[in-house]
């Protein structure tokens, strides 16, 4: 049965993944197992993407049925605590940028692979970034942009995390659709990631884990 | 017997009809296009043409804000002209990338935002993605009546001053004086109702405003023995539904939850797209008609959904322009590698593909005999590279994707900022490196 259901989201097949939660939630099963297996699905789904079997779709598919899970067990679901994540990653898309969809892939990618992520939405403000940085105390900062508007955005992002003492607390990854290895070192940051699996690489080398 | 292209880019190379400034205008006007002409049909030209994709550029270049350049037409105008001077492009868009900001206030347009407004004055504006519409307000409605649908649920939905036209009856009702006129013609009565018709006609004004500013300045590039940079715009189906109502996510779940009615959707789509390219492109007489590609690229969908949802409506779209003889060109947003055989099912010589991010040597390898390629400078050597960086970029793009011809120096987006001398060294040394 618990198989069954990591089957079927990781297969995405949505219909028969609500009626097994469904059924499983009626004979009395602690909701707490339902999510497990669900995250265990997740894990497969981020799996297959990083082997380039699934593609964006499948991750954003595999993502709603989670969601349409979670909704159910809603009552008896409690959060995975960060002591249990293998790190902590603080990013958001930089000053003035409006985009959210590359960094939200991010994000899923990099909690489905066990990281603690503070993600602070978009338009970012350098200040912003440091205050988090300070409480937080991340290893892994990344920052999202997608205009040629905000190369100097990023700039000033790094310039400000430095100024605060913090540059040598943190490595700085950037992504998005105008990004590349130009725009890094322009910027001063750490790595440029062209893709989620890539920002996934990165931490994982920074950190370490599985 | 001379194919409908060929025609068309004969009649656009022979510029009649064109008041030119002087003889050396005319002679300029004639060699820029039949450049043009020869890369799309995979002749080999004189030189590799250059046609850098001036986003916001010439406003920050010649010191205006991007707010400016939105809301003052006459700036922004005065500016696109010194850039044009400066830099003499192969073709030249003029400042219709600088959309009339206050034609959208008017509306309370939410799909935008504006800089000096909720973003930086010097920021680009943006597009504000969202899930507008939801899968069952839209297939259903969509497939029944487009036009129904676009003034009574979706522009009531984007424009919130346009808000109370969901309230009208359908048109397609409006038969006759003793069947609806009497009656539901108290609509158009209400209070809220006119206040939106109004909203609509300021826009009107605006947008004629907008559109007469452009109009003047497109016979002064003419004049200048400058080609105008294309005729028309269309899309791809799925990135119509995807952009305008159900957003990346939204259209992503339709894949796998309603494809047929997404399939049906976009191939009622097909048409419509085929007819605004035509008539906007036979208005500007001009054989290119251009198309932003957004959610086809690399790992945003499978190789078979886009052989299944991406690739089969765009493809039509591109052949029904094909064959009333005018000239796709698509800007390939994102990585496009993977999608290179697919997109080289379609006739020879007929198209462009603009890529921001290909593999170049396999571009050229899978596309050189059947499409011209138009890119490969990034946007961030353009803003912090050295001369020698670009010079470099240039030379081998030259080198291997302008081998025999077919092939545009461009940047693969539509650049805002990026350093004066930089783009000054992409025209003039690709007019230098590029001779063949």
């Amino acid at each position: 049965m618990n198989e069954d259901l990591v089957t079927l989201i990781s297969e995405l097949k949505q219909k028969e993944a609500i009626e097994i939660t469904e059924q499983r939630l009626k004979s009395g099963e602690d909701p707490l197992k339902i999510l497990a297996d669900g995250k265990k699905a997740m894990q497969i789904v981020g799996q297959r993407f990083s082997e380039g079997r699934y593609f964006i779709p499948d991750l954003v598919y595999s993502g709603k049925i989670l969601e349409q899970v979670a909704e159910r067990v809603k009552p008896g679901l409690a959060q995975v605590s960060d002591d249990r994540k293998i790190g902590k990653i603080v990013l958001g898309t930089v000053a003035g940028d409006l985009h959210d969809i590359g960094k939200n892939l991010v994000t899923f990618m990099l909690d489905v692979n066990g990281f603690a992520v503070y993600d602070l939405g978009i338009d970012v403000k350098p200040q912003v970034f440091v205050d988090k940085i300070k409480e937080i105390q991340p290893r892994v900062v990344g920052m999202s942009g997608f205009l040629t508007s905000v190369y100097q955005a990023m700039k000033d992002t790094v310039d400000a995390i430095s100024a605060a003492g913090l540059r040598n607390e943190v490595k700085v990854m950037i992504g998005g659709g105008v990004m590349d290895e130009e725009v890094r070192k322009f910027a001063g940051a750490d790595a440029y990631g062209q893709d989620a699996m890539a920002a996934v690489n990165l931490a994982k080398d920074w950190i370490g884990g599985a | 017997m001379e194919d409908k292209t060929t025609a068309n880019l004969e009649k656009w190379c022979s510029g009649d009809g064109i008041q030119f400034v002087d003889e050396a205008a005319q002679a300029a006007y004639k060699r820029r296009t039949r450049r043009i002409a020869d890369v799309i049909q995979l002749k080999v030209p004189d030189r590799v043409p250059v046609v850098p994709s001036f986003g916001m550029f010439p406003y920050l270049d010649n010191g205006l804000t991007c707010e400016e350049a939105v809301f003052d037409y006459q700036k922004a105008d005065a500016a696109v002209m010194k850039t044009l001077a400066e830099f003499k492009p192969d073709m030249f868009l003029g400042s219709g990338y600088a959309f009339p900001a206050p034609l959208f206030e008017a509306l309370g347009y939410r799909q935008l935002r504006w800089p000096g407004r909720e973003i930086p004055t010097h920021y680009v504006y943006q597009f504000v993605e969202d899930e507008y519409i939801k899968a069952e307000e839209f297939y259903d409605h969509f497939l029944q009546d487009p036009s129904d649908f676009m003034l009574r649920r979706y522009l009531p939905r984007v424009c919130s001053n346009l808000a109370p036209l969901a309230r009208i009856r359908p048109f397609a009702e409006s038969f006759g004086y003793y069947l609806t006129m009497c009656g539901s013609y108290a609509y158009f009565g209400m209070p809220e109702v006119q206040q939106a018709l109004k909203a609509l006609m300021k826009a009107g004004e605006e947008s004629l405003k907008w559109v007469s500013v452009l109009t003047e300045q497109a016979e002064r590039i003419l004049a200048r023995g400058y080609p105008l940079y294309e005729g028309g715009e269309s899309a791809a189906p799925y990135d119509l539904v995807g952009d305008w109502f159900r957003g990346t996510t939204g259209v992503m779940v339709d894949m796998y939850e309603r494809p047929e009615q997404l399939l049906e959707v976009m191939e009622k789509l097909v048409p419509i797209s085929i007819k605004m390219g035509l008539d906007l492109a036979a208005d500007g007489n001009h054989p290119i008609v251009g198309f932003m590609l957004h959610k086809g690229a690399d790992g945003f969908m499978s190789p078979r959904q886009f052989e299944t949802f991406y690739w089969p409506p765009l493809r039509k779209v591109m052949m029904g322009l094909i064959e009333e003889g005018f000239v796709p060109l698509l800007l390939c947003e994102g990585g496009y590698t993977s999608r290179l055989e697919t997109i080289a099912d379609i006739p020879k010589g007929k198209c462009i593909y603009w890529f921001e991010n290909v593999d170049w040597n396999k571009a050229k390898e899978i596309l050189g005999d059947t499409a011209c390629i138009r890119g490969g400078i990034p946007a961030s050597i353009l803003f912090s590279g050295t001369t020698r960086q670009l010079k470099d970029c240039i030379k081998e793009r030259i080198d291997v994707v302008g081998k025999g011809g077919g092939y545009i120096v461009d940047c693969g987006l539509w650049f805002d900022e990026a350093r004066h001398e930089n783009v000054k060294t992409m025209v003039e040394f690709t007019r230098s490196y590029g001779v063949y």
